[in-house]
Parts: structure tokens; C-alpha cells; sequence
């Protein structure tokens, strides 16, 4: 069997005296849809931005593909990477998709999704425009190529940074909440994007209170509680019979 | 009172009918113009070098490595808790005490004895440390998001600095380095103290010749005036252009109801 697309193995995180993650475990194989639920405060988002390093774990292991990541702990014992540039490496092929797009707002959209493929993936100006212009045809969003991140809807700006993401091939691509700062009605514009990518059998990691997309895109849902694992399983199993207390719990309030 | 508004009638009547104020304005504009152009000459040319001294200044005093934002920091309270005043007079008379700068021959006798290059290099030095200031508060607004965003992509630092968080910078520090400009235009009167002949000093020289205070300081103050008019006028256009994204609002601004 080939090496987990991305294995990280007892990741914990410690904001002073308050343990926000106690050691989670979770590997992620090619073409895996793993949504990761859970209340809020429950440490989805910190495991997930723990994984690219955006937050600093205080423990754990983090391996892609097989290849290490090298942390080391600074002085508030917080994990740093090592090598900076074997950290910039692994997030070039881990895409994130953040809750609030966090587009650039001084660039053109086309210009948001060119920049990091022209200056971190090598490739050329012309190459870069037509791999942008493709990906702005899946998205639905060609006709904005000229506009700036101010003139587009909230549910626009996801789909330009889901499309910013693409751009660099990733081969894992982690979502934050990617439709809580949206109005309900453009929610489902973005969910059906990332309905269609999880279709093309992209591995991807969600962090989600859509529990209706969860359960149906899903290949295995994570349900963490106070920075454990409580659940973890495919939808059919987790979502019907949960073997876990409090996930049922949640489940009965959130379906 | 009544006096004075008569001394007042008076004066204006021999600027509107007398010639004596307009024969003098045709006689002295060249010498005064001559005077906007060093002062345009000096903003520019300081403006440019503060900018330049600014930038590494800014990214000295946000960093946590105290060798380095501690002499930032020294600097930028130097710069601007003393005036201007003092810092022309410390370099162009300042400077002279020190035999070893006396020595150095081409930098003694081209530049640091040029009153021309004194001033530049306070005024520089000034507004270098305001700059600096600025942009580090711009830096430091940049939304956190968006460079998150550059680092989840696997930009190296400089490169997020030079495409995101510079230019985001810049953009966000526009207008009030547009204030910056203008105070510095007003401030240059004080090359004047140093013997330039900038706007002020050839008014002065002007004013020596012909005793015409009023008429030639209000010339002087409109000048001064329409030079930052003009500077204001420049730095809306640069703002439509730098700041492009920000032409169509996402949102309209919600104003205040009373």
C-alpha cells in the first residue's frame, strides 16, 4: 500500500494552561473526503491550521506523503519547522481554503490566483493565466477575471480562493469553515464546487457545520470533542449509529 | 479699533489702486519662482530619500530582535520629538565642530558645508522617521487573513512582503503620507534659516530690498498654498490609481445617524 497522501500522528496544542487539542491522530489516503466536526471550541479549526503550520502545534508529527515535516520547539514550546524551506514546500501542495476567502484585495482576481504559481510553482506568465482562466471556467467565475475581490459576492470570493488553491495543484487541500461567513442563500454555490472536487476524487480535509454536505460528500467524518477524537468513521455509520455519547448528542441537535 | 481699520482701508487701497505693489510682484516673481522651484526641489528629492530610509526603518521596529527595532525605535523618537529647527542647525552648523568631518574633502566641501545638502539631509532624515512610523502602522494593518493566505500557499517571506504586505502597506498609508507631503512642505520654509533661497528665503531677500512685508508674505502663503493644493490634487489621483480596488466599495459606508 502507498504512503498516506497525509499522516499526523498525536497532535496536540496548548494555548498557556489550556489544552486545546490532546493528541489526534489522522491519516488521510488518496481521494479521502474527511469532514471534521464537532462544537465550537472543539479544536477543529486549530487541528486544521496545525496541519500547515498557520498555528503552531506543541506536539505531534506531521508527515506528507511519507516525508516528515522537521518541527522543533522554541522556547514556549511551541513546533516550529526546521527547515523553512521544506515548510514551504509541503503548504505549495497543501491548498487551504480559508473562512473569510482572504483574498488579496489589491489584485485583480486573475492576478489572485496567478501569483502563486508564477512565484512558488515556476511556471511562466502565459502558463499561469491559462491554468487561472480553466479553473475560473469550473468555478463558474471566468467573466470576473478583471475584477477585483471588492466587487464579488461573499459566495464569489470562496469559489476565487477555492479556484487561488487549485492553481497550485494541490495534493491535499484543507477548508476551514469555507461557507460560515456566507448568507444561507450562497452557500450552496460553494458547496457544489466542492461537491464537484471531492467528485474528481480529490483528497480533501473539511472543516464543517453543513452536516447535510458532510454526510453525503463525506468518505469518513472525524467528530472531535475537547481536542479529542471522539467519532471517526465513514458518514453511513457515523451518522446513523454513533457509538459515542456526546456525538450523538451533537448529531441530535445539529440534523 | 478704528484705527486699525482705517490703517487697513488705507493699505488696500494702494494695492488695488496704487502700482507700486503689482510693479514690484512683476519685478520680484522671477527671483520668487525661483524660490518654489527649490522648494519643490527639495521636497521631492527628500521625500524620495525619506521614503527610501523609511522602508528598512519600518521593518527594523517590527521585528522582535531588539538589535534591530531598538535603534529603529531611538531614531523614530528622536526624529520626531525634536523639532526641525534644531535638526537643520545640528547638521549644518552641528557638523562643523568635528575636525575629522572637516577632513574628508569632497564629502566636507560638496556636501556636508552645502547648505543645500544640509537641508536635505534633515529634511530626509525627518521625514524619514514620520514615514517610518506610518508604515509600520499600515504593515501591522495588513488583515492577518491575507498573509495567512500567502503563507498557506508557500510564499517565502519576502516575497509576501514584496507582493502582499508591502503593497497592501502602501496603499493603506497613502492619505496620511499625503498629510506627511504637506507638513513637509511647510516645514521646508526653515531651509530659509540656513541661508537657501527656497520659497521663504527669496521672499525674505525680497522683502529686504522693497519693505513690503504684506504684500510679499501673502504672495509667499499663496504660493505656498497652491503648492499644496497641488500636492493634495497629486496624491488623489495617485490614490484612484494605487488604490484601484477600492474605486467600486463592497458595501456602501454606513454613516452615522443622528
Amino acid at each position: 500500500m502507498s504512503a498516506a497522501t497525509l499522516e499526523v500522528v498525536d497532535i496536540h496544542k496548548r494555548y498557556g494552561d489550556h489544552e486545546v487539542l490532546k493528541g489526534v491522530d489522522l491519516t488521510a489516503r488518496d481521494g479521502d473526503v474527511i469532514s471534521i466536526i464537532g462544537s465550537s471550541g472543539s479544536g477543529k479549526s486549530t487541528f486544521l491550521r496545525c496541519l500547515n503550520l498557520l498555528e503552531q502545534p506543541s506536539r505531534g508529527q506531521i508527515c506528507l506523503r511519507g516525508e516528515a515535516l522537521r518541527l522543533a520547539p522554541d522556547k514556549h514550546g511551541e513546533l516550529h519547522a526546521v527547515d523553512r524551506r521544506q515548510l514551504e514546500r509541503m503548504r505549495a501542495r497543501i491548498g487551504f481554503v480559508f473562512q473569510n476567502f482572504n483574498l488579496w484585495p489589491h489584485m485583480t482576481i486573475l492576478d489572485n490566483i496567478i501569483l502563486a504559481p508564477m512565484l512558488v510553482g515556476g511556471l511562466g506568465r502565459k502558463a499561469a493565466v491559462e491554468r487561472a482562466e480553466a479553473l475560473l471556467y469550473k468555478v463558474g467565475l471566468h467573466d470576473k477575471r478583471k475584477v477585483y475581490p471588492g466587487n464579488l459576492s461573499g459566495g464569489q470570493m470562496q469559489r476565487v480562493a477555492i479556484a487561488r488553491t487549485l492553481a497550485m495543484e494541490p495534493e491535499l487541500i484543507l477548508f476551514d469553515e469555507p461557507t460560515s461567513a456566507l448568507d444561507p442563500e450562497l452557500v450552496n454555490e460553494v458547496l457544489g464546487v466542492m461537491q464537484g472536487l471531492a467528485e474528481e476524487g480529490r483528497t480533501m480535509l473539511i472543516v464543517t457545520h453543513e452536516m447535510r454536505f458532510a454526510r453525503d460528500v463525506s468518505t469518513q467524518v472525524m467528530f472531535l470533542h475537547q481536542g479529542r477524537v471522539e467519532e471517526f468513521g465513514p458518514p453511513s455509520r457515523v451518522f446513523t449509529t454513533p457509538e459515542s455519547a456526546r456525538c450523538r448528542e451533537f448529531l441530535a441537535s445539529h440534523l | 479699533m478704528s484705527e486699525l481699520i482705517v490703517m487697513l482701508s488705507e493699505w488696500l487701497q494702494t494695492l488695488a489702486g496704487g502700482a507700486e505693489p503689482w510693479t514690484a510682484y512683476a519685478r520680484y516673481l522671477p527671483r520668487i519662482l525661483e524660490g518654489v522651484g527649490l522648494t519643490l526641489e527639495l521636497i521631492v528629492f527628500s521625500g524620495v530619500v525619506g521614503l527610501v530610509i523609511a522602508l528598512p526603518i519600518a521593518l527594523m521596529r517590527i521585528t522582535h530582535n531588539p538589535w534591530l527595532w531598538m535603534p529603529a525605535y531611538g531614531y523614530i523618537f528622536f526624529f520626531r520629538g525634536t523639532p526641525l529647527l534644531v535638526q537643520i542647525f545640528l547638521v549644518y552648523y552641528g557638523l562643523s565642530q568635528f575636525e575629522g568631518l572637516r577632513d574628508t574633502g569632497w564629502l566636507w566641501t560638496e556636501v556636508l558645508s552645502q547648505p543645500y545638502w544640509c537641508a536635505i539631509i534633515a529634511f530626509s532624515l525627518n521625514t524619514a522617521a514620520y514615514s517610518a512610523e506610518l508604515l509600520r502602522g499600515a504593515i501591522l494593518a495588513v488583515p492577518r487573513g491575507e498573509i495567512e493566505a500567502a503563507r498557506s500557499l508557500g510564499l517565502p517571506r519576502a516575497t509576501q512582503y514584496r507582493k502582499i504586505i508591502l503593497p497592501r502597506a502602501f496603499g493603506i498609508i497613502l492619505p496620511a503620507y499625503g498629510n506627511e507631503v504637506i507638513l513637509m512642505l511647510k516645514g521646508s520654509a526653515l531651509a530659509s534659516t540656513i541661508t537657501l533661497l527656497d520659497l521663504m528665503g527669496a521672499t525674505r531677500n525680497v522683502i529686504a530690498r522693497t519693505y513690503m512685508n504684506m504684500e510679499f508674505f501673502l504672495l509667499a502663503g499663496f504660493l505656498y498654498l497652491l503648492m499644496a493644493a497641488i500636492l493634495i490634487g497629486l496624491f488623489r489621483v495617485a490614490e484612484h490609481f494605487i488604490n484601484a480596488h477600492r474605486r467600486v466599495p463592497r458595501r456602501k459606508a454606513v454613516g452615522l445617524k443622528c
